[in-house]
């Protein structure tokens, strides 16, 4: 098995366009969530009216053709997979040993959703021949692979808000396996439409602090009411460590784990014993050739709804039992709200500069910590002390997903 | 009112540069745009449905085949426009 080693990094977040500013205003614990100024939110009396927009409009990141060919969410992808290749040297593999791993929660929903108010308004030859392309969930994955020349096979994970992660874990394994020498991995989502944004609502899933969107994203906080929604992309390149030896990469750090249950509890509710949730990180720790105690970082999922929180606390609990109270956790939606599909991937990016910097950034909101959670969530930036220790970062979606990554630095 | 020969190519090349970035004063008469101006026919379709908004013409999906070089589409909107 090879072992496999992150050699760029690249994120377009509601914080900042690029991952080193992304990482920048977190560690200063700023907020990336603010109130949405589209005509849409009164035309259509959006309940909740605020969300986590991308910092920096994608269109001003890719040509004009680009832009107008590319559903969001893969304009997000190939601007964060960019930056990543670029930030790995832009390595010179053979187009055969090149993979993509790119995920994608809900797909190009605004694509789709523009295509039928074309064809309600205009008729059936109005609707943009590009439409297919530019909706399916495959479409950020593709983007990226036409982009880059990969054609040791372009995947694309769907698990909702476990996308992100599940991709990465498929891209670790291929590159273990010998399948790919270098994987462009990560997720994307851009689903700030009034659709989603009602529909989420609707089964009260979202916090409806109009009134203060910034302290809106809360997790763990007892004043917690629901997520908030995100977009953006985040992107790994995950090579070899041979690979990236040869060429004399940086390297930020090794994955060592990267593991994927299912609760097949409840469509949309985590299992209150967290026994699957339970099980990935397990998973992730086995394939890594670790015990608990070798963990100091878990960046939670921790979007910040009442039960989906505390679930995940049960599950560290199963798995780490009194350890649990030596994790320095970080609960980053709290600046950035929640991207869903790419929720993981930008996680797995605060991991790895985590790990980099040996630096956990400040979870924000956390005024009154529920007591049912007493987890250690630092509310200012705090430094890791063990360099050889394991991070994780955890990632759950509707369906029952579980998606568990591990890094360890190298 | 009817487009000239010239307005409706400028029009056209102006529909090209926007769908495909192609620079307008490429897209000539002689040009085919399958294999100079390596237009694809998703493209295409873009770029006809755009024709036919400009230009006030109906362009059938069975004509568009026939439509290999500019002056053909130039030729083609100039004689059916409204």
């Amino acid at each position: 098995m090879h072992r496999v080693v992150v050699t760029g990094i690249g994120a377009t977040t509601p914080l900042a366009g690029d991952a080193p500013g992304s990482w920048d205003c977190l560690v200063r614990g700023e907020s990336g969530i603010s109130t949405l100024e589209q005509d849409w939110v009164a035309k259509y009396e959006i309940p909740v009216t605020f969300a986590g927009q991308a910092k920096v409009l994608a269109s001003t990141m890719l040509t004009p053709q680009e832009a107008k060919r590319l559903d969001p969410s893969s304009q997000f992808a190939l601007i964060s997979a960019r930056e990543a290749w670029a930030d790995a040297g832009e390595p010179e593999v053979a187009p055969e040993r090149l993979a993509v791993d790119f995920a994608t929660g809900i797909g190009g929903v605004w694509t789709l959703l523009d295509a039928f108010d074309t064809l309600k308004e205009r008729g059936p030859r109005r609707v943009l021949p590009m439409t297919v392309p530019m909706l399916m969930p495959n479409g950020p994955a593709a983007a990226i692979g036409m982009a880059l020349g990969a054609r040791a096979g372009v995947r694309t994970a769907v698990s909702a808000c476990a996308s992100g992660n599940e991709a990465i874990a498929n891209a670790f394994h291929r590159i273990q396996r010998g399948e790919a020498d270098v994987v462009v991995a990560g997720g994307a989502e851009a689903a700030i439409h009034p659709l989603p944004i009602s529909a989420f609502a609707a089964m009260h899933a979202l916090s409806k602090r109009n009134e203060s969107p910034e302290q809106a994203s809360r997790p763990y906080d007892i004043a917690r009411d629901g997520f908030v929604m995100g977009e953006g992309a985040g992107a790994l390149v995950l090579e070899t460590l041979e690979s990236a030896n040869a060429r004399g990469a940086k390297i930020y750090c090794e994955i060592v784990g990267g593991a994927v249950t299912s609760d097949s509890y409840h469509i949309t509710a985590p299992d209150p014993e967290g026994a699957g949730a339970a099980r990935a990180m397990l998973d992730a720790l086995e394939q890594a050739g670790a015990g608990i105690t070798d963990v100091e970082h878990v960046n939670a999922h921790a979007t910040s709804t009442p039960v989906g929180d505390i679930a995940e606390f049960a599950a560290m609990q199963r798995v780490f039992g009194k350890h649990t109270e030596n994790l320095i956790i970080g609960a980053t939606k709290a600046s950035t709200g929640h991207l869903l599909g790419g929720a993981g991937a930008i996680e797995a990016v605060f991991t790895i500069l985590a790990l980099k910097h040996q630096l956990v950034a400040p979870t924000i909101n956390l005024d009154n910590q529920d007591p049912a959670i007493p987890l250690n969530v630092p509310r200012v930036k705090t430094g890791l002390s063990r360099p050889g220790a394991i991070a994780i970062s955890n990632s759950f979606g509707f369906g029952g997903h579980n998606a568990v990554l591990a890094f360890r630095s190298i | 009112m009817a487009h000239t020969q010239q307005e409706v190519l400028a029009g056209l090349a102006e529909l090209v540069n926007d769908e495909t970035g192609i620079a307008a004063e490429a897209v000539q008469m002689d040009k085919s745009f399958t294999d100079d101006l390596d237009i694809d026919s998703i493209s295409m379709m873009t770029i006809v449905v755009n024709a036919e908004d400009k230009f006030s013409v109906k362009i059938p999906d069975e004509e568009v085949k026939n439509l290999i070089t500019v002056a053909d589409a130039v030729n083609f909107i100039t004689e059916n426009q409204d």
